[in-house]
């Protein structure tokens, strides 16, 4: 696949998509992409552009058409509330606005709900898994959706194991309709 | 291109339905060919890694359909190297049922007795074993406390597993790095290729055709080991006799794109799609509660807080598998852990008062992951999915170079199935809410529909023409010497986790296609031990062979 150009405008727009799924702190004072509604790093400082821009992904095509349409949405819904027009038309929203405008764009039934859902999933795995990233160097690296859920380090090779694992004892009663081989009957 | 192969029996797939087919096959002195759609990877390929290209998107098949998204696995060994292998016989009742048919939708032949021996043949094989208690993972307990408190029983379910080799990583639906998942790759495919068998990855069926001589021929794409999208060449082969085994949402994908050459499929042939009633909750449990209600605790520090511990689901409640209780209302109830990307985003936040699948409450609800339990729910769907026009090629229009790809899946869940899912939503808070234990809500099914990892019966058994596909030997209706081995001949919902039906289905399909081959004049024999050897379970076998193969 080609390499997409990345306007700087284009990633603005689509890191306040994805501030808007997992949201976050924002990175510097003068961030408008992130609106700071949320405690440490949200999906965009846990690569949301990276991981939506990988050839892998598929998404990168789209994403040209994406930012713009997300605009299009946007301008129409501050028109229609008053809201002032003086500004970046998605960008330019409050978080509640981004908020209520992306829950439109989500509901079932909407046009283009297919699209945008698959820009809130990828956005949202940015922040779960880091699959920009090899998640053993993205742990490392302190990737703050990993560290948001606690996922554990894995061990000095790479690998994951829990040697301790259990409570080790019964904790219910089988049911009484159990086979020998252990199946329902 | 090349000039057409030949081979007695072509096999599309390489999981239970491919592999265990090839091995007993391959072993009666067939000559047999296995195309795999998906990668061959090897236990050191099987990476602990969320990274797109890692084994977790490679050996994966996520389709969204409408209404209905199916995961399923694309390697060899198919749904064997990503399932969790929890490993139970499907409850008497289900071979019982009428779903949306009004009869019995299983044929006369099958019922749990009938299969009993078949069961045993795939239990010493794989093998599979009982679980005890002190090998059940944190997760497992504390969802058997949960039940036992709320007044319900709790087992821990047989499985595929050797917990002797098991690090409970939880990274099992990437393959097992450690060869402790008893997957296809360490039995039945390894014994196939023994008797000469040939295993094909990265050849994606597309459609088959016939021959003025009888015989089949499969076309298929060959595909680009990392971009799935790419074809690297096409081909055909012919065959005498065909099994498809590509899955239950590939399979009637592949007889309906053969359907203008081949000639008129059965009307059940893309119809009649279950979900196997799949379902899923999670819970945010509150430890202090978990330490004071259940007794638990792991160290000073946590009672529980190990949602990432241990291997999938291991223990299951099956009080709800009662044959007295009205169809659509039985189901099983399992702990589960998924890992974060499936496992997270379309779990939903209790009590949200803005968005409940993302959003800050959503993100706060992360914080909690290592609290997370989530319970499967397996029910009794209408079998009411309809697979629409087939894509150009293979099952899907992908999106990504792996892993996601859009399919042609329709399913409406009628008012059965969502009364199954009330009812078993209710059991789950029954269990998990009680005394405020924890907080439970059931996954959005806004954002792609239902969901199933269970695909079943898209071109299934049965012994009415108008209602299934294959008669009761998997043999295509209308369409002599295809057969069906997969997920897809299943007839419906099975109430339980379906890998060990699927497999005991398949074996008991063998001496049936050894017919169909001595007819064709291939001179084949039935009587393979299992692949390490053993005869035990052979015994158990022997008069239901005796009855199609004399």
């Amino acid at each position: 696949m080609p390499e997409t150009e990345c306007p700087p405008s284009r990633s603005t727009v689509l890191e306040a998509f994805a501030d808007t799924i997992i949201p976050g702190e924002k990175r510097h004072p003068d961030d408008r992409a992130v609106a700071g509604v949320s405690e440490g790093g949200g999906a965009v400082a846990a690569g949301a552009i990276d991981v939506l821009e990988t050839p892998e992904g598929g998404m990168a095509p789209a994403l040209d058409d994406l930012a713009r349409m997300l605009d299009e949405h946007a301008v129409a819904y501050r028109a229609g509330r008053g809201l002032p027009e003086d500004r970046e038309p998605f960008v330019g929203l409050g978080y509640d606005d981004r908020l209520a405008l992306v829950g439109e764009l989500l509901a079932p039934g909407h046009p283009e709900h297919a699209m945008w859902a698959g820009l809130a999933m990828f956005s949202f795995m940015a922040f779960d898994t880091g699959a920009h990233m090899h998640t053993a160097d993205a742990i490392a690296a302190g990737h703050p959706g990993l560290a948001t859920l606690g996922f554990a380090p894995p061990g000095e090779d790479g690998l994951w194991r829990f040697p301790a694992y259990s409570y080790g004892r019964p904790l219910a009663d089988v049911h009484p309709d159990t086979d020998p081989t252990g199946s329902p009957v | 291109m090349n000039a057409t192969e030949t081979t007695d029996v072509l096999i599309v797939g390489s999981g239970f339905g491919g592999s265990i087919t090839a091995y007993h096959l391959a072993a009666g002195g067939a000559k047999v060919t296995v195309l795999e759609r998906g990668p061959w990877l090897n236990s050191e390929e099987f990476d602990h890694d969320f990274k797109f290209g890692s084994s977790a998107t490679r050996v994966f098949d996520f389709v969204v359909g409408d209404g209905m998204s199916v995961l399923g696995g694309n390697c060899v060994g198919g749904g064997s190297v990503v399932y969790f292998a929890t490993m139970p016989r499907a409850p008497r009742f289900v071979f019982e049922r009428h779903g949306s048919i009004g009869r019995r939708m299983w044929p006369a032949a099958i019922d749990r007795d009938a299969l009993e021996p078949w069961y045993d043949r795939v239990a010493e094989a794989l093998p599979v074993t009982p679980t005890s208690w002190d090998e059940v993972p944190y997760i497992g307990g504390v969802f058997a406390a949960a039940c036992k408190a709320a007044g319900h029983t709790a087992n821990p379910s047989p499985s595929a597993v050797d917990t002797s080799l098991c690090t409970n990583c939880n990274w099992m639906m990437s393959g097992c790095r450690f060869d402790a998942k008893r997957s296809l790759l360490l039995n039945y495919l390894p014994a196939a290729l023994s008797h000469g068998a040939e295993i094909r990855p990265l050849h994606e069926v597309q459609k088959i055709t016939k021959r003025d001589t009888g015989d089949y021929r499969v076309h298929y794409n060959t595909i680009d080991e990392v971009d799935y999208r790419q074809q690297t060449g096409s081909g055909t082969i012919d065959a005498k006799i065909v099994i498809l085994a590509a899955g239950t949402a590939a399979t009637p994908v592949i007889l309906q794109r053969s359907e203008p050459e081949l000639g008129r499929m059965p009307h059940a042939v893309g119809r009649y799609f279950s979900g196997n009633g799949e379902r899923l909750n999670t819970a945010v449990l509150e430890d202090d509660k978990v330490r004071e209600l259940l007794g638990l605790s792991r160290d000073e520090a946590n009672a529980y807080g190990a949602y990432q511990i241990g291997r999938g689901p291991v223990v299951a409640s099956w009080d709800r598998l009662d044959g007295d209780l009205p169809e659509y209302e039985r189901f099983s109830l399992e702990q589960l852990y998924f890992p974060p990307g499936f496992g997270t985003i379309l779990a939903q936040v209790p009590d949200a008062k803005g968005p409940s699948w993302y959003g800050p409450e959503k993100k706060e609800m992360l914080r909690k992951w290592r609290s997370w339990l989530t319970v499967f729910t397996m029910s009794e769907d209408d079998n009411e999915g309809v697979f629409g026009p087939p894509p150009p090629t293979g099952n899907s229009e992908r999106l990504s170079q792996q892993l996601l790809g859009f399919g042609s899946l329709r399913y409406r869940p009628t008012e059965n199935t969502l009364r199954g899912w009330e009812v078993s939503d209710a059991a789950v808070r029954d269990i998990l809410e009680h005394n405020g234990l924890a907080r439970v809500m059931p996954w959005t099914n806004d954002v792609i529909g239902a969901y199933t990892v269970h695909p079943l019966a898209s071109c299934r058994i049965g012994d009415d023409p108008e209602t299934s596909a294959l008669d009761d030997r998997h043999e295509l209706r209308g369409h002599p010497g295809i057969f069906v081995t997969d997920g897809s001949a299943v007839p419906g919902a099975l109430t339980v986790n379906p890998a060990f039906t699927i497999a005991a289905l398949a074996e008991r399909a063998v001496p049936g296609i050894m017919h169909a081959l001595r007819e064709r004049g291939v001179e084949v024999h039935y009587g393979a031990p299992a692949p390490d050897g053993g005869g035990a379970a052979r015994r158990g076998t022997a008069a239901a062979v005796r009855a199609v193969l004399g």
